[in-house]
């Protein structure tokens, strides 16, 4: 579905994807841990035509859309639904406005369809009372799972969700999780998961990959990444300062 | 500061001036495709118009003021008593040409530019529009086109009603103040001014109002690092565009006839 070959970029001097690899299956939920700052939300915008890359390729589906112009990325775009890591809501609207605001320019869509999706969608991250609130009135949790409504409103072949548990607490994380999980089988949704959580990652992933040093330097099943013998892996997953990692 | 040679600041004016050159570029190339955003349009109409309305006003009406101060002067100290009723058509010319479209550009500059500038800048650091692309919106096409179009066509209509508040105000000094005879005043405003006068103003204004919106806009895109980023981009606005509606218009002025009467 997704195959990312060779892709580097650099902003400046500061080279932050050297050379990733990746491929993601149809259907499946691919995590892709790393620390902070190693270039987990660079290589997710590439995936969507918000960064081009300095070289490399990126196939959606056997198109290779680095090199689209506006219009045809656009069309690829359509396929994607991505969740920010702070919801990146429309201030100036309402929870309804936000999640209805592609459904009613992009689609051919009726209003009663619109309006019934809107609050279908808001029922599924359970806000359907939140409709009238402005963003500023919504907690950081809310605002995420309007942010997730907003996001799958669009019927999304492929999911990207950046940091979706971080700054909200473990019970809402976890039921974000679930809804990630109950999206990929209720919809068959193919999920890129950014995140540093290995609690959710261990839930959600159906493969794991570490971006380390601008790489991925491995990707497994949860359960291959929890008994790799890579000393970096064992390090990121333990959440230990000592250890081969040591620019944090 | 060892970085920045001449060439290296050469090339970064060049760079910028691509840059705000491309928005402008693909702005045209999305200014007539769907879907159109009548209600931003809208918005941004009445934004910038309707809400601009008391600040073109006292401008104009103070500018007006002493333009008719300074000509009421000028006539009666160099050509003598009398020929104060000749300040009509220069207040006229003076004005139209010049004055109110800069001081209303200025303005617009000040209060729109630097305002679309903070929005838009806000709306990057905050991801908005990264979210705009990720729904399949264009973000020129949604934020820049109708704050462009709505610049377009406001603007010529605010220096029209500065016009006539700061020849208004002219014909105030002169007449009800310094008392001008005011039937030839009048006859000479009408005979020596002329329609062409208004509009060379009002063509200015559009390509005023074309700048504003495309350098506030190519500002806020360019935001990055967060309030401080923002504040940046909205002094960099006014700068900007200030500076080029003065330089503009020295150009246009050189370009465009003088008078459509022959000779």
């Amino acid at each position: 579905m997704i195959r990312i070959i060779d892709l580097h970029k650099s902003f400046g001097p500061k080279k932050v994807l050297r050379g990733v690899n990746l491929t993601v299956k149809r259907g499946e939920t691919m995590v892709v841990i790393g620390q902070s700052g190693s270039g987990k939300s660079v290589l997710i915008k590439h995936l969507i035509g918000l960064l081009k890359p300095d070289s490399g390729e990126i196939y959606v589906e056997d198109v290779e859309i680095t090199h689209l112009r506006d219009d045809e990325l656009m069309r690829i775009t359509k396929k994607f639904g991505l969740l920010f890591q702070g919801a990146a809501l429309f201030d100036s609207m309402t929870v309804a406005e936000n999640v209805r605001f592609g459904l009613e320019r992009y689609t051919r869509m009726s209003e009663g369809e619109i309006r019934e999706r809107v609050t279908e969608s808001l029922a599924l991250v359970g806000l359907s009372e939140a409709e009238c609130l402005m963003p500023f009135e919504l907690s950081g949790g809310m605002k995420k799972r309007v942010g997730l409504a907003r996001a799958i409103a669009y019927r999304p072949e492929i999911m990207l969700y950046d940091e979706p548990s971080t700054g909200i607490d473990p019970i809402r994380a976890d039921a974000i999780n679930d809804l990630i999980n109950k999206l990929k089988c209720d919809m068959g949704i193919t999920s890129v998961v950014i995140t540093h959580d290995m609690v959710s990652s261990y839930k959600i992933a159906d493969r794991i990959a570490m971006l380390y040093d601008g790489e991925i330097i491995e990707v497994g099943t949860p359960g291959e990444i929890r008994s790799s013998e890579n000393a970096i892996i064992q390090q990121f997953i333990h959440g230990q300062a000592d250890g081969p990692i040591k620019d944090w | 500061m060892a970085n920045l040679s001449p060439n290296a600041l050469l090339l970064g004016a060049f760079e910028q001036l691509g840059s705000a050159g491309l928005l402008f570029f693909k702005t045209m190339k999305n200014l007539f495709r769907r879907p159109r955003e009548h209600q931003i349009l809208l918005q941004q109409l009445e934004e910038i118009g309707v809400r601009s309305l008391p600040v073109v006003s006292l401008t104009a009406a103070f500018g007006g003021l002493v333009f008719g101060f300074q000509t009421y002067t000028g006539f009666h100290r160099y050509i003598g008593p009398g020929s104060e009723t000749y300040a009509g058509p220069i207040i006229t010319l003076g004005l139209a040409k010049e004055l109110i479209p800069i001081l209303v550009g200025l303005m617009i500059s000040g209060r729109v530019g630097s305002s679309m500038a903070a929005e838009i800048g806000t709306m990057r650091i905050t991801e908005q529009i990264d979210a705009l692309h990720s729904l399949g919106a264009n973000p020129i096409r949604y934020l820049v086109v109708p704050r462009t179009l709505a610049a377009f066509f406001m603007m010529p209509c605010l220096v029209l009603y500065g016009d006539i508040i700061g020849i208004l105000a002219g014909y105030f000094y002169n007449v009800i103040l310094m008392g001008v005879n005011r039937v030839i005043y009048v006859q000479n405003t009408l005979m020596y001014a002329e329609i062409w006068d208004v509009a060379t103003g009002l063509i200015k204004s559009c390509v005023f109002g074309v700048v504003i919106a495309i350098v506030g806009c190519w500002q806020g895109m360019e935001t990055e690092g967060g309030a401080e980023g923002v504040g940046r981009a909205t002094t960099r606005t006014v700068v900007i565009s200030s500076i080029s509606i003065l330089i503009l218009n020295f150009f246009i002025s050189k370009l465009l006839p003088a008078t459509l009467k022959g000779g």
